[in-house]
């Protein structure tokens, strides 16, 4: 889960790393007291979560409070790239910045390890640093169990060649941005830039976090900081009922157990698709092992509520489940929909492969269910949910 | 032969006595694993019944591993714990420890792989977050099924549970010498290297079937050392054309971030090292099929 600035500042600022007041509102007269609150000048800075706000104008100085509600006014609603402007952050005015730095921390999947990166080369795209300086980017591997103290630390800030008068200052900035990086199961923790003020000080002007959702078991409070507002309503739907489910922008609904063969389906769907006009899956969804009549009845509730869906693809390979159940949990689940006063109108296909199968197939023929069709190939399946949605 | 697993093998479980555990357990069992102990502290010295074979419960790895000599352990405890366990394992020194637990959280991950090679690699870590493996008709270390086909001459290596199942299933007549599922986390232990490199050096795998999905460079690197190393054919498919970029794809790590991770570049790799890569499992299936026929 990607943060917006002012979260990331939230936290940076709960585990120590130096960063300038703000808080975020969303009505522009709300700037005028906020900025009050400031000593009458601040920062309006638009809250996305995509780069080069900046160039878009989506920050801008406020020299009075009056300024503040006129600022927010135009970046509220704003788009940026997309993303609509919803909130502002009322920062600081930092002090004079006589040079700005980048550091992060992140997961380095190849090699398994935590990786600080480092640069003295701040306040501009990362990627294009490290493709056309890259001897100006600093990678330290960080073992997990070892941390990054301040000896590690200075090793990372002699390593990106910082100058000797902030050197100090860096590294503990950059231990406190590892407490912050573990303490909340973070992926990637960035600071961008962090700036050396004429004053003296190293802070944190602006940062990226990004959360790990496999730790919200010991993270209780990152929930709030989810943006459900911005959360597609079929996909806060099934987050709601525990599935796992990404809206795409095709026709053909998609139901499969397994992460793997979920992709795998969605690839072979749109395949198929190019000789049928084009149409291409409505989603991922996921319903994993087990596959009981209620998640499937979920499952196809969500789908069928997608307006963009023509046709259906319910593609289950057996393995420890057997088919049989999860033929019994189509039509339960089927029948559980009607039950609810749903009628599904929708051309469902389903193939059954696996453990059973032959069971499975049976139990879908005798309920000669008028809008369920079988085909027993996963490629044959997909041809025909794509001619189907095509149809339609 | 066979890789990592065999007949031979002597495999406790960690969280045999949680729902999971016991299900999985009693599986394992019915394809002629050979399991010799569960490992719950709180539930040592008690015996599980499995249909009429009776499993010692051992309070750690290593007091399992004494009694028995126990050289695999599958873990089927849940995320919070895993950690915990899988250190464990490893300061137990055992061989083989398969995780299968999923949702374990990054840090966590990052830091028993780090604690393993810390330890000299002693424990060959596969997963987290897979199906386990399996060398069908010897021994079962996991949750893939062990009826969907028999021994055989293919070897499979795996980012995905449920594609092992399919790929195992369109060539269940010729059948598999192992297959492993090494897992769609973002840290893992056994990579694709690994297992291929134990394929080649197998001489009861003819052909080797490699499945990857989106995200990481890891069918990148496995198609450089396929290049340099591997002499056995593979076949290899790689899951996640349409995904888009930004959004997860079920597996913690199946996301395409920027230009990296995508499945194009990871088929443009494995083509370049002369693997035939298959735009869907069945046609991947069938160029198997066509290798072996010769």
């Amino acid at each position: 889960m990607d943060l917006f600035e002012y979260q990331a500042r939230d936290l940076f600022a709960k585990h120590g790393v130096p960063v300038l007041a703000g808080e975020v509102i969303d009505t522009p007269e709300a700037a005028r007291e906020a900025t009050e609150r400031l000593g009458g000048k601040s920062v309006v800075k638009a809250q996305v979560k995509v780069g080069g706000r900046g160039k878009a104008g989506g920050v801008k100085l406020a020299a009075t409070p009056d300024e503040a509600v006129a600022r927010a006014t135009d970046i509220l609603g704003m788009d940026i790239k997309g993303h609509t402007v919803h909130k502002v952050m009322i920062a600081e005015l930092s002090p004079e910045i006589e040079a700005e730095y980048y550091v992060s921390y992140l997961l380095d999947r190849t090699n398994r390890t935590f990786l600080a990166m480092a640069s003295v080369q701040g306040g501009m795209d990362i990627e294009e640093v490290a493709e056309k300086t890259p001897e100006a980017l600093a990678k330290v591997p960080v073992n997990a169990n070892d941390g990054v103290t301040l000896e590690k630390a200075r090793e990372i800030v002699a390593q990106a060649k910082f100058p000797a008068e902030v050197a100090e200052g860096v590294a503990e900035v950059l231990v406190t941005l590892w407490d912050t990086f573990v303490a909340e199961d973070a992926l990637l923790v960035e600071v961008n830039p962090l700036v050396k003020t004429k004053d003296g000080r190293i802070l944190a002007l602006d940062g990226k976090v990004s959360l790990d959702e496999n730790a919200d078991f010991r993270q209780p409070e990152h929930e709030a900081l989810e943006d459900k507002a911005a959360a597609n309503p079929l996909e806060a739907a099934a987050k709601a009922k525990g599935l796992n489910y990404v809206k795409l922008d095709g026709e053909v609904g998609i139901i499969g157990n397994g992460a793997g063969l979920v992709m795998s389906t969605l690839d072979v769907v749109a395949y198929a698709g190019e000789n049928h006009g084009g149409v291409k899956p409505a989603n991922f969804l996921d319903i994993g092992g087990g596959a009981s009549a209620e998640v499937m009845a979920n499952g196809l509730e969500i789908i069928l509520g997608d307006a963009d869906v023509k046709s259906v693809f319910v593609n289950v390979f057996g393995g420890i489940t057997a088919c049989d159940e999860v033929a019994n949990g189509i039509v339960q689940a089927l029948e559980l929909l009607a039950s609810k006063g749903e009628e599904v109108t929708k051309p469902l296909v389903v193939r059954l492969d696996g453990n059973n199968a032959e069971l499975g197939r049976k139990i879908l023929s005798d309920a000669n269910h008028p809008l369920v069709q079988r085909v027993d190939t996963m490629d044959g399946a997909a041809d025909k949910a794509a001619e189907l949605a095509a149809a339609k | 032969m066979a890789i990592f697993l065999n007949k031979d093998s002597k495999v406790i479980v960690q969280g045999m006595t949680g729902a999971t555990g016991m299900k999985h357990t009693k599986l394992m069992l019915g394809d002629g694993t050979n399991i010799v102990g569960g490992v719950n502290p709180r539930k040592a010295g008690t015996v599980v019944d499995f249909d009429g074979t009776e499993v010692p419960v051992f309070g750690t790895v290593a007091e399992a591993m004494k009694e028995t000599g126990a050289n695999v352990s599958v873990l089927f405890v849940p995320p919070a714990f895993a950690k915990a366990a899988v250190v464990e394992a490893i300061d137990a020194e055992i061989p083989l420890a398969v995780v299968i637990t999923e949702g374990i959280a990054v840090h966590d991950s990052a830091a028993f792989y780090a604690y393993a090679v810390e330890k000299g690699n002693k424990t060959r870590l596969i997963g987290p977050n897979c199906p386990g493996l399996i060398t069908p008709g010897q021994s079962n270390a996991g949750i893939i099924p062990g009826d969907i086909t028999k021994p055989g001459r293919i070897g499979l290596v795996s980012k995905s549970g449920t594609l092992t199942y399919q790929m195992m299933y369109e060539l269940r007549d010729i059948g598999f010498s192992s297959a492993v599922g090494i897992g769609g986390d973002p840290v893992i232990g056994t990579t694709h290297i690994d297992a291929l490199a134990a394929f080649e050096a197998d001489p009861e795998t003819d052909l080797i079937v490699m499945i990857g999905e989106i995200g990481g460079d890891a069918e990148e690197r496995a198609a450089d050392f396929i290049k340099a190393n591997v002499t056995k054919p593979v076949v290899g498919y790689v899951a996640g054309f349409t995904a888009p970029e930004g959004k997860t794809m079920g597996h913690a790590g199946a996301i395409v971030s920027g230009s990296s991770g995508t499945a194009q570049a990871k088929k443009e790799a494995l083509e370049a090292a002369g693997v035939k890569v298959g735009k869907t499992p069945t046609e991947t299936a069938k160029l198997a099929r066509a290798i072996l026929a010769g």
